[in-house]
């Protein structure tokens, strides 16, 4: 057994496939010791917002500044707002209003901003323009006032008698507030969701649940395979006839069809993830049934099991001690694969809509659903659903490695 | 001396229906005496094995009756079939899957010891038992305790199977090929224990062998098989001295011998 097991960890794939199968399970069980947030407590008002630290405007405005003389705090604060791309705009506007092309020098920005004060007018009919392209013009236009101004913000309060807006204080230009003494910094490494969650602590408690759901579908479509595979070839006869009736019968329907229709008929209330993992390992279990019966099929003519035989063992105790072992190997890569199938197939349901029932706990293929539902893919919001690919693929990943690492201890032809 | 052991009636086993129908074993007829050496000789593929597997009950037979010390055999049942198995035992062809690769040496033992009844022995008794076993095939026991069977080498692995044969003492030992895999030293080593396990416990055996020399060496009575039938019998003077049937005779000629030229002109391929 231990030597076996040091063979397995000399596995050069097993052993990657393996550490990263245990990092992620590692991430999905101290995750939430260190963040203790409800998973699908909505925080954000409003859909996908982006990745990023949130500092909050309020308490920023309130901590007493530090100066900070820096050179090219002006020119960022210009980029940021004037652009390669929004210079660009600018001179194809101007060229259009009938400037000519040399007195447009798009690095100048006082003169650019010059020409463009004295020639805009969000009224011009251009020829050819949109209206996507005007009212881009004007956001544009909205977007540049006051960009060239030195002096700073003023924050003012109503006086509570005569309702007038009293100034409090100047935010000047160079003001810097540290983030350590603003009391709400938030990080979202991966923003928001469509709801408004956190992306990285809803999709670390899917892993966890997706995880569960493979384990258990695995486990059942195992221990059933194996079972019945187990009975029909060590048995034979009328036994292994009827088994495999039902496992071929089992076969023509594809098994995600069969699942589609299960998890329809049991109705959305009583869908739980465990419910759902139990329908997955209920549809899954017949090619492990086929292949550990041929397995069984040629083992069960050993002489090690005929001097067994001849030993008066009961066939229990037969098919436990001479046929088991001998096929344990393949079990547990039968049971990895049908872990990660496991994942995959809650991860197809759900996205049409069949998985478990959306108001307890998330899922990966849930976060999928809910990702397409609101359009993140067509809007460009990557961290919605990238990272929760990114996921089903390293789980899947690892696992598919570990079992081609099994299989090339177990099966010295498969050797480099 | 008419104290027949096992006696074979008809027997026949047919594997596969229709195009791929084979029949292994013939309408084979067969009369086995307490206390001799009875050999089954055949090339391959003539059904000895799946004879020997209907004699220990692990294959059914498809017709024909197996009569058991007089009576029609019954193994109906699990418990019947234990029962039988005391009387009646086997050694392999081939001692390295013999074994189960999983369990150690000592379980093998102890499961004859329980087997003969004597599960409720104290430990050093059976220690004992399983020492007189191991001396009875020249191992030491203290040298094969607590270990697995690929640490053993083919010769120690086939004596191994003996001494279960001794512990459990059947009345009947059925050895299929029991040398085939065995290099030509321990042959001679194994085959004088067969012979001292006939001399001191008085056991039937039937040794299956594709070597008309051996069983000439070993055997008291010789059935030739040929694609299931038996073809020729008798006592083995007679059979091997005499030959009638031209199998026999190609049998016979086909062993090699040492000072002559080996005469291949009988070799026919009519099975290939």
């Amino acid at each position: 057994m231990i030597h076996t097991l040091r063979q397995v960890f000399r596995s050069g794939k097993f052993v990657t496939g393996f550490v990263i199968f245990v990092s992620l399970l590692l991430i999905v069980l101290i995750y939430p010791l260190l963040v203790p947030d409800d998973p699908l407590a909505i925080i954000g008002l409003g859909t996908f917002f982006p990745p990023g630290i949130y500092v909050n405007v309020y308490d920023s405005v309130n901590v007493s500044p530090y100066t900070l003389n820096l050179p090219d705090a002006t020119t960022k604060r210009i980029a940021d707002k004037l652009g390669p791309k929004e210079r660009q705009d600018m001179k194809e506007f101007l060229l259009a209003a009938g400037i000519p092309e040399e007195e447009i020098d798009i690095e100048d920005t006082a003169k650019l901003l010059d020409l463009w004060e004295k020639n805009y007018d969000p009224n011009k009919n251009i020829e050819g323009m949109t209206l996507a392209k005007m009212r881009y013009y004007q956001r544009l236009n909205n977007s540049l006032k006051g960009l060239l101004a030195t002096e700073g913000l003023i924050v003012a309060l109503p006086n509570a008698q005569t309702g007038q807006l009293e100034q409090v204080k100047v935010i000047e230009q160079s003001d810097y507030a540290n983030i350590n003494e603003v009391p709400n910094v938030r990080v979202l490494p991966l923003g928001t969701d469509n709801f408004g969650r956190d992306v990285l602590t809803e999709l670390v408690k899917a892993a966890g649940v997706s995880l569960q759901i493979g384990f258990v579908a695995g486990l059942i479509a195992t221990l059933i395979g194996l079972v019945l595979g187990l009975l029909a070839g060590y048995l034979g006869g009328m036994v292994d006839d009827i088994i495999m009736f039902f496992t071929n019968l089992l076969i023509v329907i594809p098994s995600f069809v069969l699942l589609i229709l299960i998890s329809f008929s049991i109705g959305q209330d009583k869908r739980g993830a465990i419910t759902i993992a139990t329908v997955i390992g209920f549809t899954s279990w017949v090619w492990t049934a086929r292949a550990v019966r041929a397995q069984v099929l040629s083992l069960r003519n050993r002489d090690h099991v005929n001097l067994s035989r001849l030993s008066g063992h009961s066939t229990v105790y037969i098919i436990l001690n001479d046929i088991l072992p001998y096929i344990m190997s393949y079990v547990v890569m039968a049971l990895i694969l049908q872990i990660s199938s496991g994942i995959l197939a809650e991860a197809g349901l759900s996205i049409l809509g069949l998985g478990p029932r959306t108001t307890e706990v998330p899922t990966l293929g849930l976060m999928m659903n809910w990702a397409m539902i609101y359009q993140a893919h067509v809007l460009g919001k990557w961290w919605a659903y990238l990272p929760v690919l990114v996921t089903i693929a390293l789980i899947t990943f690892s696992m598919n490695l570990m079992n081609t690492g099994l299989d090339q201890v177990f099966n010295p032809a498969l050797r480099e | 001396m008419n104290d027949t052991v096992l006696q074979g009636v008809n027997l026949t086993k047919v594997f596969g229906w229709g195009k791929q129908k084979t029949i292994a074993v013939d309408h084979v007829n067969f009369e086995i005496r307490a206390g001799e050496v009875c050999s089954i000789v055949g090339e391959s593929g003539s059904g000895k094995t799946t004879l020997a597997k209907m004699l220990l009950g692990l294959l059914n037979p498809t017709e024909g009756e197996i009569y058991f010390q007089g009576k029609k055999r019954d193994i109906s049942t699990q418990r019947k079939k234990r029962e039988y198995w005391k009387n009646i035992q086997a050694i392999f062809q081939d001692p390295y899957s013999a074994y189960n690769i999983f369990n150690k040496i000592d379980t093998l033992l102890l499961d004859c010891i329980r087997m003969r009844g004597d599960f409720w022995l104290p430990r050093e008794k059976k220690i004992e038992l399983m020492s007189e076993a191991c001396s009875f095939v020249n191992l030491e026991y203290k040298e094969l305790t607590n270990k697995y069977p690929f640490e053993l080498s083919g010769g120690q692995m086939q004596r191994l199977m003996i001494a279960r044969i001794f512990l459990l003492k059947p009345k009947i030992l059925i050895a299929d090929e029991p040398t085939s895999m065995i290099d030509a030293c321990s042959r001679a080593t194994i085959l004088d224990m067969l012979m001292k396990l006939r001399d001191e416990v008085g056991m039937t055996i039937i040794f299956i062998t594709h070597d008309i020399g051996l069983a000439y060496y070993v055997s008291d009575t010789v059935y030739i098989m040929e694609r299931g039938k038996i073809v020729e019998s008798g006592s083995a003077d007679q059979v091997i001295l005499t030959p009638h049937h031209p199998y026999t005779r190609r049998l016979i000629s086909d062993v090699p011998k040492i000072h002559e030229a080996w005469d291949l002109s009988t070799v026919t391929y009519s099975g290939l």
